[in-house]
């Protein structure tokens, strides 16, 4: 089980080399990476900066990681979730599904970031020209979530 | 009891966090809510749509017929944008 809330970047490469590493049971891994968008609701964005509740969200992301593995068979499970100030480019998510077939690795890391989108305590605050905004959370992100309702 | 608060409800607010002491009467989660409004017009203008106003207790998420007692902590937020 591996959660982490960091502010530091990090290495898609080293990620899935150490989730893999020594174990030959593992058949598929699949990775998802969301990253900064330069451009927000027709408006330019600067900057991103993503606050939290530390404390919560690691609980949160915990009981998230619990569930898949609940639902699936999973040989192991990552969720990196970068906070604070970020630019259009840069990394802020990394989910990682490792099974030994691809459906379940597939559909696990798809409900992950599903759930997480609507449970997990984080804000975006955006810098544009107009100033700053705080997003808006999206109704089609709560239908994404909900299909995964059992 | 401890409330904290996060991303533009912190802002309106103007804290992000403050230690209440709470009235008798103040059983539930939505209890709460209602009575934070009547403590400032900063707070009655931050909480004023209590649709956008999501709530944890003890770090999970809950609804408004909730219970809390004086040891809980309580934080109040808008619907996470995360991922």
């Amino acid at each position: 089980m591996t959660v982490r809330v960091q502010a530091e970047d990090f290495d898609v490469g080293a990620e899935y080399a150490a989730l893999t590493a020594g174990r030959s049971s593992v058949g598929g891994v699949t990775l998802f990476a969301g990253l900064v968008r330069d451009i927000a609701g027709g408006e330019a964005v600067s900057a991103m900066t993503l606050e939290h509740y530390p404390g919560m969200t690691e609980r949160q992301l915990e009981a998230i990681e619990a569930e898949a593995r609940r639902r699936w068979p999973l040989d192991d499970v990552l969720i990196v979730h970068r906070y604070g100030r970020l630019e259009p480019g840069d990394q802020i998510v990394l989910v990682a599904t490792a099974s030994a077939h691809r459906d379940a690795a597939f559909e696990s890391c798809r409900f992950l970031i599903d759930w997480l989108k609507t449970r997990a305590p984080f804000w975006k605050l955006e810098a544009t020209p107009e100033g700053e905004r705080w997003v808006e959370a999206k109704g089609s992100d709560d239908e994404a979530a909900a299909r995964w309702a059992e | 009891m401890k409330i904290l608060y996060f991303a533009w409800l912190r802002t309106k607010i103007g804290v992000p966090t403050e230690t209440v002491e709470l009235p008798a009467g103040v059983a539930t989660v939505g209890a709460l809510v209602d009575w934070l409004k009547t403590r400032s017009d900063r707070h009655a203008d931050a909480l004023a749509n209590s649709k956008v106003v999501k709530v944890a207790v003890n770090q999970e998420h809950v609804p408004y017929d909730h219970p809390i007692g004086p040891g809980d902590e309580v934080a109040l937020f808008p619907p996470v944008t995360g991922g």
